[in-house]
């Protein structure tokens, strides 16, 4: 190809600005959406939340992010009516990025609760449809893609619900909650661990073992998970044991020192929810870049290539540098406490909705971690857990799906024909 | 550059302390009935002026109280409350501030005197229907508790048996009245008519007190059935 020999690393330096600026804009807007929950909840100081954002978005997107990435790089376009065109390819892709990032920018600056998600799943439909043909969209996928936006909150709610009742059962009409809490809580940080140990363990890191050679079963991840589910559950206990009564604050409420112990819990659950963001989200702004980095390197689409780490490391990066530069001010707004959210109830949403997450980042459907969150969080309110939920919200939130799509495709479309005109 | 807190914005302002505090500001006015009751059984027209200013100003607290309160609770809130029983447990326990205004305003105004002989009963017949009127605040108090735990378990139970309570205080009182209205009838023919009527009209009213008293129970055990 001699665009790409004349042009190659002028595209390939394109791709790595417009997949930090999109990583950037995950950072600055997303990241306090997922952890917000325990801010809000008061079970962590911003500090301390932007801290385990860092590490555990990181370790998602490095650790179970392949196969989200490898959705949005490739699976939603079919390669074959490509074939005879990589550039489209590569014009599309960066056009995908620089709209989704341009439109995260302007929602964010309009207040608007958009998703990354939506945003860069419309601008590759968009640009794939209108500006190559809608043969080039791999319509059964993208359906797949949308039902799971629909039913992830769903689930995520569910989970949710079952979570808070389990709690109300287990710990909170028990004669003495407190004790109780301590008892049973390290179950559910087993859980937490388990879960996010399984879902890297069979997704995440198969490409590693293959490398490496080493094949491991089912039964056998099975065991290895349940293992680091204990050290995780040993850990919580070494916490647990630390949180003394507060006779004070138990004078105003009787359950003042009980959600101090889940308090600790949901240490662990902004954990998963932060690897779960960074194995899902990642991919919305590494995907394309990796898809840009394989076609220009080999020349060709859907060549069997290994995504460069240095990609995924990128994506950690500019979520890095997004929550630096601007996620700590976001955080600092939700920071003041919400206090109708209490860790018992943040506790079972954010566990509900980062699982849902993960499970769907090792099935490789990018979903929208805040209508994720969302749909858990009113999973608790059906359990009659919440004082007040404000319904209008998800209204806007439904607007903002309606709009999203169609606005991301308008301007990837924009840009495609942009780029287009300009190299070719 | 304004960013998006929007999600977090799902979380409305709970209606469940300024309900407790709209009710303990309530109560305070009935509590001052007694020693307004004292003042005036003491033919002390001025300290019962100043208890009754007293009582008005709480009565407009409460009042504005139960206005922000309607204002905060929108249609598009969804709560583990029903919106209707709680506007309906909101208005009574106003009532009660209302009602409290009422008995000492209506009794300032005629410089009522109660006949010697039911003194005793009076007194022992306000302070139960304020009791009542404590028991319910009592009630209300464990919202927060019950909202913990989902309203659902032992605290349920919990707060079943304090309502329960306050439906015995309620009876109480109303045996009172009767006992009082009886002893009334007693007397009335050697007294002021019009001053009878009005006397007969405070005693309902005090006793309309623990009724609504009661009533804000009715309206939390609604609140707990569904």
């Amino acid at each position: 190809m001699t665009i790409f020999a004349e042009y190659g690393q002028i595209l390939i330096i394109l791709a790595c600005l417009f997949g930090l600026f999109m990583a950037w804009g995950v950072g600055a807007n997303d990241v306090a959406n997922a952890m917000g929950t325990s801010v809000g909840a008061g079970a962590l100081t911003i500090k301390q939340a932007i801290l385990i954002a860092m590490v555990f978005e990181f370790a998602g997107a490095y650790l179970a992010g392949g196969e989200v990435t490898s959705t949005i790089r490739k699976g939603i376009i079919d390669p074959a009516v490509l074939a005879g065109a990589p550039e489209l390819l590569v014009y599309g892709m960066l056009s995908a990025l620089l709209a989704a990032g341009t439109w995260l920018l302007i929602a964010s600056m309009m207040g608007w609760p958009v998703s990354t998600t939506h945003s860069i799943v419309g601008a590759i439909v968009g640009f794939a449809a209108v500006g190559i043909s809608p043969d080039a969209v791999h319509w059964g996928k993208v359906g797949k893609i949308v039902a799971s936006w629909v039913v992830s909150p769903v689930l995520a709610g569910t989970i949710a619900y079952m979570l808070f009742s389990s709690v109300q059962k287990l710990i909170l009409t028990q004669d003495d909650p407190f004790k109780r809490a301590k008892k049973i809580i390290p179950f559910y940080m087993f859980a937490v661990g388990f879960l996010i140990a399984m879902v890297t363990m069979l997704k995440g890191l198969k490409h590693v073992f293959k490398d490496t050679g080493v094949a491991m079963s089912f039964g056998e991840c099975a065991m290895m998970a349940a293992g680091v589910g204990i050290v995780v559950a040993i850990i919580g206990s070494v916490l647990l044991n630390r949180v003394k009564r507060d006779e004070e604050a138990e004078h105003y409420n009787r359950f003042a020192s009980v959600e101090k112990v889940f308090a600790v819990l949901m240490i662990f659950t902004a954990c998963a929810m932060a690897f779960a963001h960074g194995s899902n989200d990642v991919a919305n702004a590494v995907g394309p870049l990796a898809a840009v980095v394989s076609v220009v390197k080999s020349g060709a689409v859907g060549a069997k290539s290994m995504m460069p780490s240095w990609i995924l490391l990128l994506g950690g990066v500019g979520i890095m540098l997004g929550l630096a530069t601007y996620g700590f001010k976001v955080m600092g707004t939700i920071g003041r406490k919400i206090t109708e959210l209490t860790p018992s109830r943040g506790f079972a949403a954010e566990l509900g909705a980062a699982a849902t997450v993960v499970l769907a980042s090792g099935i490789g459907l990018p979903i929208s971690t805040t209508h994720t969150l969302v749909g858990a969080v009113l999973g608790v309110g059906l359990a009659r857990g919440i004082a007040a939920l404000n319904m209008r919200v998800i209204g806007t939130i439904f607007m903002s799906w309606l709009i999203t799509l169609p606005a991301g495709a308008g301007l990837a479309i924009v840009f495609f024909f942009f780029f287009k005109g300009i190299f070719s | 550059m304004v960013f998006s807190k929007t999600i977090f914005n799902l979380f409305g302002k709970s209606p469940i302390s300024p309900l407790q505090a709209h009710m303990t500001l309530v109560v305070a006015c009935a509590e001052r009935l007694q020693e307004f009751l004292n003042a005036a059984i003491a033919n002390d027209w001025e300290l019962s002026s100043e208890i009754f200013d007293k009582i008005s100003k709480k009565e407009d607290k409460a009042d504005e109280m139960k206005r922000q309160l309607r204002l905060q609770l929108p249609k598009s809130l969804f709560m583990p409350l029903d919106r209707g029983d709680l506007l309906d447990l909101l208005s009574l326990q106003d009532r009660i501030a209302n009602r409290s205004k009422d008995i000492a305003g209506l009794m300032l105004g005629r410089k009522m005197s109660i006949p010697e002989p039911l003194h005793q009963q009076m007194i022992e017949f306000v302070s139960s229907s304020i009791e009542a009127g404590r028991q319910a605040l009592k009630a209300i108090n464990e919202l927060d508790e019950l909202l913990e735990v989902g309203f659902s378990g032992k605290e349920v139970d919990f707060v079943e048996k304090m309502i329960g309570e306050l439906d015995q205080l309620e009876d109480k009182t109303d045996l009172l009245e009767q006992e009082i209205r009886l002893k009334l009838f007693g007397l009335e023919q050697d007294l002021p008519p019009i001053d009878m009527m009005f006397l007969y009209q405070v005693i309902d009213m005090i006793g309309e007190l623990a009724d609504l008293a009661e009533g804000v129970g009715g309206r939390l055990q609604l609140l707990l059935a569904r």
